[in-house]
């Protein structure tokens, strides 16, 4: 039994990286996740940054305006916040793993 | 000569079929539901609560509004990107569209109804246009003593053709009297507190409020009495408290003005103010659900509909003003971003954001009436704010 689920599991992280090469790395959020992070970024994030992300009240957060930030720093800006700003902290909603996540797809551009 | 003359008459015949063929109808029955997915707008009628058409290419509709003009024909859509496109909601079409900034955040019309004005973040100040054709008026960039550009948020019109606006970044407060739209009279209330994020007219035209970001409290400015100059109102109503996290800034566009009483949202507490607007003094706290977002009174003002922000937002509770309680709480779905009365009450229309729909509510029995589909709908704006002001 447990070989078996590992198996499927060895399958789907081989389809993941047929398909996702670069996003299917071990602690990547699955895939129904990743649709909810994204809807978050857009939808959530896009309140004050803008649903393009080139910003409002946030900064823009465009693969043009993140270029040469630490992708640790903008974890952690997701995760803490930033003192002084309106940005909150969202590590009540997220993990570390999916922070990292959303700053791979930012730097990237979203899908 | 004969054969000359049968073309104008052709063309005249097909003209006045075209007319007899297209049904008159008013426009008080109708509005207008955002779509931020698609950058589209629905066109609907509350009457039979249907949609009748949808107007698409209006760019990047976060946080868009809308305003309508004085025959309540046409909308002034304001789009994130910059854009203003005017809509006809008759002919279900764009009549004109300008980029008119990188990126922008509402606007407002003037009381003769000839002006359109944006409030504008990058970069940040107002721009006035023609509401007929959308050419610009007037230009006026937001720029503090330190010759700082400045993210302008809180347009509304006030009587005496005039707009007044809040500056984000450096604290100010701005009124521009657009009597000779060319040339805009400016003044100017510096120091009015820390990072003005909305703003909001009473019914009257008379108190303009900008809510504060950067500290507990509300700027006042009554525009009967300018020389008094700006107030400080509500100051440290959490002085002591740790303030929670805010997921998304409450608007106050819909501040509850409720004869004496204003109802407004805490910024950062699961709290709805009640403000005595005879001495500007908080006279009551209501507890609920999470941190108000939109606090807005049906139009006979008896009860008052407070949606909430992330992670609360699949909520909605309905406050009995008289009594400052919590009568019902509803749970519309995924990501409720906006209520929207119809002219006398009877039905409320709720955005449901991540739930593609708006629902739509009996406003005395809290029944759901009916729902229509939307593309990730946010604001929903029914004609009869063309006849108020501030809105």
């Amino acid at each position: 039994m447990p070989n078996k689920s590992r198996r499927i599991r060895c399958a789907g992280t081989l389809l993941l990286a047929i398909f996702f090469p670069c996003l299917a790395w071990a602690d990547s959020p699955s895939p129904p996740r990743q649709a909810e992070l994204l809807n978050l970024v857009r939808q959530d994030c896009g309140s004050c940054h803008g649903l393009r992300l080139n910003g409002g009240l946030g900064l823009p957060l465009t693969p043009a305006a993140l270029d040469g930030k630490s992708p640790d720093a903008l974890k952690d800006a997701i995760l803490h916040g930033r003192n002084g700003t309106a940005m909150p902290p969202w590590n009540p909603f997220l993990t570390e793993d999916e922070a990292r996540w959303i700053v791979q797809m930012l730097l990237k551009g979203l899908p | 000569m004969r054969r000359y003359l049968i073309l104008p008459l052709l063309l005249f015949q097909l003209f006045l079929t075209g007319c007899a063929t297209a049904p008159q109808r008013g426009t008080g029955d109708l509005g207008v539901i955002i779509e931020r997915a698609t950058g589209s707008i629905q066109v609907v009628e509350t009457t039979h609560r249907t949609r009748l058409g949808q107007v698409t290419g209006l760019g990047d509709l976060s946080h868009a509004s809308i305003n309508y003009s004085r025959d309540a024909r046409y909308a002034y859509v304001f789009g994130r990107d910059g854009g203003l496109t005017k809509v006809d909601l008759l002919g279900m079409r764009i009549v004109k569209r300008v980029m008119q900034s990188g990126n922008s955040i509402g606007g407002a019309i003037s009381q003769d109804g000839r002006l359109v004005a944006v409030a504008n973040y990058t970069p940040g100040g107002i721009k006035v246009f023609d509401a007929e054709t959308l050419d610009l008026v007037a230009d006026i960039p937001a720029i503090d003593r330190a010759g700082k550009s400045s993210k302008v948020i809180g347009l509304v019109d006030v009587p005496g053709n005039r707009f007044v606006f809040s500056l984000f970044d450096s604290g100010e407060i701005w009124v521009a009297d657009m009597r000779t739209p060319s040339k805009p009279a400016v003044a100017k209330f510096l120091n009015v507190g820390k990072e003005p994020y909305d703003a909001m007219i009473t019914a009257d035209g008379r108190y303009y409020l900008a809510g504060l970001f950067g500290e507990d409290g509300l700027a006042l400015l009554d525009l009967w009495n300018m020389e008094a100059g700006v107030k400080r109102v509500l100051n440290g109503y959490g002085k002591g408290e740790q303030k929670l996290p805010v997921y998304k800034m409450p608007h106050l566009e819909g501040w509850a003005a409720t004869g004496n009483e204003l109802l407004v949202p805490a910024v950062g507490r699961h709290e709805v103010l009640v403000i005595d607007q005879n001495n500007w003094n908080e006279v009551g706290r209501i507890p609920v659900h999470g941190q108000p977002v939109f606090v807005v009174a049906r139009p006979d003002n008896r009860h008052v509909w407070v949606n909430f922000a992330f992670p609360d937002n699949d909520t909605v509770q309905v406050i009995d003003v008289p009594s400052r309680t919590i009568i019902k709480t509803l749970k519309p779905g995924k990501a409720v971003l906006h209520m929207e009365f119809t002219p006398r009450g009877e039905q409320v229309w709720v955005s449901v954001r991540d739930d593609d729909k708006v629902e739509i509510y009996d406003t005395e029995t809290f029944a759901k009436i009916s729902d229509l589909h939307a593309g990730k709908p946010s604001g929903i704006f029914f004609t009869h704010r063309a006849h108020r002001t501030g809105l």
